[in-house]
Order: structure tokens, then C-alpha cells, then sequence
């Protein structure tokens, strides 16, 4: 099996500057994620989450410190490079699903595959329908995002995360935007995907979310103050079914 | 391959916003069909003032008093009249290339006869006059040797003279009173229309120029001296043997200027296209006036599309576009607006022309290369507008862009 750690930074930090006063937003991160993990990343608001996922997904760079992702430093990387980096190996999904309008629902799971600058871009049609039967959505293919609804398009932006077939996924509080039922759902396709050997990573603020995880990373003021394994994980798709979630008992 | 990805991306999005892409194009197919329109009008008026000259007769050489400034302009040509009838007679007489020499001698007079009263310009000049300018005689007769001799009262009128004095009436054989002198009329000239500025050449006496000298001129010298070769490609030879033969009679020294000026139909047309030019250069700039105008309006537009889709451009450089790829989305969306707009400006600009021509009456020409320059044009005005934009497109922060609402 592969053991080299998807995630391994140390001593990362990231400091903004506002005017003359700097903004410790992380102040000293050392976390490594192996392969097949699915780590909650918890904090109060503030706490620098955002922060840190930024960096991992190589939309940012650290003020100081390494990270290594997949085994591959990212040190001095400029802007193409990182870009390349995170359409190779890396997937988002975001709070607000960010998907482009009057684009229908194949076309935006296909973008990363456009701008894949190796071979394939080819079959990128294929690629993105089988992205998108696996979040059960084969047949919304050719809606637009606002035929859709609020889980639905979650799925679709899960979609486009997977169609690479990135070796990590990130998740900024995905299901922020979404009632408790349908953030379930998304929170089921994740446990889902993890079975299936994704590796992911998820921001919450809810400790009801972060227990369908298997490990769980707390946050204070840039500092990691807790990094447990969840005991007895929830399964999300079972919980669906219990009495609480079924659609006549709410 | 990637290019021809991000073009068909660029596409998609001009289809997805039509009205913002028609309101973008517009300005762009208002100048690109101004400048069409303009030019348009400006080579139509240069192809007619050609039209008039050719008409005036192609193997017609001027010969007027005073020198010649560099650039061909006629430096107070008349001020100083030295030519004389002698002259033309020696022309007459000596240069060998020469079929027709007639002196001109202008004289305004007023007309009565016929039904009323007419104010025209009589000119006094030889038997060579009709082969020089080509004109014949629509009836009656042209005068003889003997009326030029005798300097007998006797006139010959131009079209537009006969039908305001004689209205549908043959005037040959009437008389009329040229400055209360009694003339005979032996001919009506043929119909010839107007000249390149736009004046009634019927709207003419032509009499013996020995009559008009010694009746209403009374001048010793003349202002003109036409002269005529027997074909086109004898005229440069032939002005250089007027050159020749006045200087000598002029009794000119080596080192002393022309105290003459020698022109041709070509210098002529020459000089009236350069005016025509100057006239369609300064339509045509007008009209690019409002290509700029277009291509601002371009600018504008894509500054306020990228500020409207920064989410969308974090997207796309979240999920690995370079920001070289967002960069050529751009650039292609805004060529392709202004090349379209280009194109719909060109079926404008013909229509345009049409529609005016009709309207006004004027000639317009469109030609295919201004077309060309000016589809080349507004490609050009959509890359070099577009290119701000899609720079502040490219450089923008992922997270920022993101996080933009
Ligand atoms: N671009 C920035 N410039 C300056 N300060 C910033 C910037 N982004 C974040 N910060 C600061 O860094 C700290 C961490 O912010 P971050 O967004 O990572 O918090 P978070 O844990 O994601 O919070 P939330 O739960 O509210 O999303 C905060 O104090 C924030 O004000
Ligand atoms: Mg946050």
C-alpha cells in the first residue's frame, strides 16, 4: 500500500499583513494525512480553518514552514505551477458550490478537464458523465445550476471535484449552505467516497457534522489544540433512513 | 488544441449574453460603417470629378500667363498677362505637335434677346475651339475664317443661353444685344453639362475672339491659350515644344523662369484628386472617430464583465486555468465581438452607402480594401481594448476571486 502522506506540513505558518499590524492567521501547523483519511478540521470562527485549507489546496502560498503534498514540496511554486498542482491532484468543494451560471451541469463538471494539460481532455465528456452517475446525478446532466437544487448542485460541484481523480479532496464547510437533511445526503456521498479510497479533507464548525469523519483536527488562534480519531463513526446514509430523517416526521 | 478549447469556451460565453454582446458590438458596427460610408462618399466624389475631367477633352493642354511655383500651384497666374494673340499664332504656326491652338478671352456680359434678359460669360475664340474642347455645333454653324478676320458681330450660344432666351425656339438666324451690341446667331452649341466643380459649361456665348477683343474686351492681352495634340501620348512632347517656342518668344535668358505655365488634363486631375483625397482622408478620420468611440465601449464593457464574473474567473483558476487561459478567453471574447461587429458594420456601411446615394444623388464607391482595412481595423480596436481587461482577468487572486460576491 502507499504510505506516503498526502498531507504532511511542519511548522507552517500564514501571517497577513493589515497596514502596520500583522494578522497571525496560523501560527505553527504540523499535521500529516495519509491516504484513505477523512479528517474534520474544527475551530471557531477565526481560528484560521480557511486559512490553512487555502494552503492546502495550493490557492495560497505559506508565509513560512513546508508542505509537502502527495510526497511534492510546494516551495517557491508561482502561480501556473500551483494551478497545474490543483487540477492534477486536487478537488474543491465550497460553501457556496460555486458553479458557473447558464452552464449546464456536464459542462461545468468537464472545466477542470479543460485546462488539464495532459492528455485528458480527450475523453472529457465521458469522464465528466461518469463523474456525474457517480453522485447520482447521470440524469440532470443538461441542467443548469439554477434547475437545480441546493443538494444537487453540492453533488455537481462534488462532480467536478472527482472528475480528475484528485488524490485529495477538500471541503470548505460544504454543507453550510444546505438544510440538515440534504447536507446529510452530501455528507453520506462523502463517507461514500472515502470507502471507495479518497482522501479527504472537511472545515465544519458542527460537532454533529465532524462525527461522520474518522479523525477530527481542532483549530485555536493558528494553533492545533486537539487531533483525535473518532471513536465510533456515524454513518451517514444509515441516519438518513432513521425515523428523524424521513420526510413525513419533519 | 488548447487554443482552439479556450476559443470555444469564449464563444459559448458571447452566446450566453446576447444583449451585452449586441450593445458591445453596436458602437463597433457604427463606426465600422461611418468609415465604410464616409470613404464611400469621398472616392464616389473623386471618381466623378475623374468622370468630368476625361469629359473636358484628354488631349487638351492649358497654356495661361504667370509662373509656376514648385507643387504645381499657379502663382497669380493673370496678375502679370503676358500672352498675347501673337502668341497663340505663333504657336499656331511653329510647333509641329500641335492640331488646334485657340486663344480664350473671357468677357461678362449682359444678353438681351429672344424673350428677356441673360447674364453669361462670352469667350472670344478661334475656328480651333470646337476641335480642342470637342463640341460640336447642334445647329446652325460654327463661324468661319472670314468672320474671325472681319471681326464680324456674329455668336454662337451655349445650350443653357438658347433655352433661356429662346426657350424650345431655334435661335439660329435671331439677333441679340451683347452689351447693347448687335450680334448674329449663326449656331447653338450641343448640350455638355457641368464641369467637375459643378459649372453649367452651356451656360456660354462663343463669338470670333477678334470680335469680342475689339468689341467687349478691348484688351491686348488674353488670359488663356488652349491647344490640342492628336493624341494622348503626343501631349508631354508637345508641352515641352510650347515651353521651347514661348520662351523664345518671350524672349526669355537661360537662368530666367517661365513667365508661363503649361498644364494638362493630368495635371488637372492631378490636382482635383488631391483634393478629393484630402476630402475622403478627413471623412474617414471622422468616421474612425467613432471606431474609437466603439473600441472604448468595448473596453468599458469587458471591465465591467470581468468585475461581473470574478467568481467566475476563480473558478476556473481554482479548478487549474493558467492565468494565460483566462488572458485568451478574454482577448478572444472581445476580437470576436469586435470582428462581428465589424462584419454587421460592413453590411451597414453598404447599405448605407446605397441608402445615401440614392437619397442624395451622389456617387459612392465602395471599395474592398477599405473594407478589408476596416474589418483588420476593428479586430485590432478588439484586441488592443480587450487586452486591459483580460490582463486585470488574469492577474486576479483565486481566493479573492472566490470569495468575491
Ligand atoms: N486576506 C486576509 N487578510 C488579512 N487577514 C486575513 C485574511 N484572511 C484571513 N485573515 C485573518 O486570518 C484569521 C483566520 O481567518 P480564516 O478565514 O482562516 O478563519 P476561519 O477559521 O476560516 O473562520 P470562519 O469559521 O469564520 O470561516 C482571521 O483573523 C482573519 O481575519
Ligand atoms: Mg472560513
Amino acid at each position: 500500500m502507499n504510505t506516503t502522506p498526502v498531507i504532511r506540513t511542519r511548522a507552517l505558518t500564514k501571517t497577513y499583513l493589515m497596514g502596520s499590524t500583522q494578522v497571525h492567521a496560523l501560527r505553527g501547523i504540523d499535521l500529516t494525512v495519509s491516504p484513505g483519511e477523512f479528517v474534520a478540521i474544527m475551530g471557531a470562527s477565526g481560528s484560521g480553518k480557511s486559512t490553512f485549507m487555502n494552503i492546502l489546496g495550493c490557492l495560497d502560498q505559506p508565509t513560512s514552514g513546508s508542505y509537502e503534498l502527495d510526497g511534492e514540496s510546494t516551495a517557491g511554486l508561482d502561480r501556473d505551477a500551483l494551478a497545474d498542482i490543483r487540477n492534477r491532484k486536487l478537488g474543491f468543494v465550497f460553501q457556496g458550490f460555486n458553479l458557473l451560471a447558464r452552464t449546464s451541469a456536464l459542462d461545468n463538471v468537464e472545466l477542470p478537464l479543460l485546462y488539464a494539460r495532459s492528455g485528458r481532455r480527450r475523453a472529457a465528456r465521458e469522464l465528466a458523465l461518469a463523474a456525474l452517475a457517480r453522485v447520482g446525478l447521470a440524469d440532470r446532466a443538461h441542467h443548469h445550476p439554477n434547475e437545480l437544487s441546493g443538494g444537487q448542485q453540492q453533488r455537481v460541484a462534488i462532480a467536478r471535484a472527482l472528475v480528475t481523480e484528485p488524490t485529495l479532496l477538500l471541503a470548505d464547510e460544504p454543507t453550510g449552505n444546505l438544510d440538515s437533511r440534504t447536507g446529510m445526503e452530501v455528507l453520506a456521498l462523502f463517507q461514500e467516497l472515502n470507502r471507495q479510497g479518497i482522501t479527504i479533507v472537511l472545515v465544519t464548525h458542527e460537532h454533529d457534522i465532524a462525527r461522520y469523519t474518522r479523525r477530527v483536527v481542532e483549530l485555536r488562534d493558528g494553533r492545533i489544540i486537539g487531533d483525535d480519531p473518532v471513536s465510533q463513526p456515524g454513518d451517514a446514509a444509515a441516519d438518513l433512513a432513521s425515523p428523524a430523517f424521513l420526510p413525513q416526521a419533519v | 488544441m488548447r487554443t482552439l478549447v479556450l476559443v470555444k469556451v469564449a464563444l459559448q460565453s458571447i452566446r450566453k449574453n446576447t444583449l451585452r454582446t449586441a450593445l458591445t458590438m453596436l458602437g463597433i458596427i457604427i463606426g465600422v460603417g461611418a468609415v465604410i460610408v464616409m470613404v464611400a462618399v469621398g472616392l464616389g466624389a473623386k471618381q466623378r470629378i475623374n468622370e468630368k475631367i476625361q469629359n473636358l477633352g484628354t488631349n487638351m493642354i492649358v497654356l495661361t500667363p504667370g509662373a509656376t511655383a514648385p507643387g504645381g500651384v499657379s502663382q497669380g497666374a493673370g496678375s502679370f498677362n503676358r500672352l498675347t494673340v501673337a502668341d497663340a499664332e505663333v504657336l499656331r504656326r511653329e510647333a509641329t505637335l500641335l492640331t488646334a491652338v485657340s486663344p480664350v478671352i473671357f468677357a461678362g456680359a449682359n444678353i438681351q434677346g429672344g424673350t428677356g434678359n441673360w447674364r453669361t460669360a462670352v469667350n472670344g475664340v478661334s475656328l480651333d475651339f470646337p476641335v480642342i474642347r470637342d463640341w460640336r455645333v447642334a445647329s446652325g454653324a460654327f463661324f468661319d475664317a472670314g468672320d474671325l478676320r472681319a471681326a464680324r458681330k456674329v455668336a454662337v450660344l451655349g445650350a443653357t443661353v438658347a433655352r433661356s432666351l429662346f426657350g424650345d425656339q431655334d435661335p439660329v438666324g435671331q439677333e441679340v444685344q451683347i452689351r447693347n451690341v448687335p450680334f448674329r446667331i449663326i449656331g447653338v452649341l450641343a448640350e455638355k453639362g457641368q464641369t467637375a466643380t459643378g459649372a453649367d459649361q452651356d451656360d456660354v456665348v462663343l463669338a470670333p475672339y477678334t470680335t469680342v477683343q475689339t468689341r467687349l474686351a478691348g484688351r491686348q492681352f488674353i488670359p488663356q491659350i488652349l491647344a490640342a495634340t492628336a493624341s494622348p501620348a503626343d501631349i508631354p512632347a508637345a508641352m515641352e515644344e510650347i515651353r521651347a517656342i514661348m520662351r523664345q518668344q518671350h524672349r526669355l535668358a537661360s537662368w530666367e523662369d517661365d513667365d508661363f505655365t503649361v498644364r494638362n488634363q493630368a495635371d488637372l486631375a492631378a490636382a482635383a484628386e488631391g483634393t478629393t483625397e484630402v476630402m475622403t482622408m478627413l471623412l474617414a478620420a471622422i468616421a474612425s472617430i467613432s471606431l474609437l468611440v466603439g473600441g472604448i465601449g468595448i473596453m468599458n464593457i469587458m471591465l465591467v464583465s470581468v468585475t461581473e464574473r470574478t467568481r467566475e474567473i476563480g473558478i476556473r483558476l481554482a479548478v487549474g486555468a493558467h492565468g494565460s487561459d483566462i488572458m485568451v478567453q478574454f482577448l478572444v471574447e472581445s476580437t470576436v465581438m469586435a470582428a462581428l461587429g465589424g462584419l454587421v458594420g460592413v453590411g451597414v456601411g453598404y447599405a448605407g452607402a446605397a441608402l445615401l446615394g440614392h437619397a442624395t444623388g451622389w456617387d459612392t464607391v465602395v471599395s474592398p480594401p477599405t473594407v478589408a482595412l476596416a474589418l483588420a481595423f476593428s479586430a485590432g480596436v478588439g484586441i488592443f481594448f480587450g487586452f486591459y481587461p483580460a490582463r486585470k482577468a488574469a492577474n486576479l487572486n483565486p481566493i479573492e476571486a472566490l470569495r468575491y460576491e
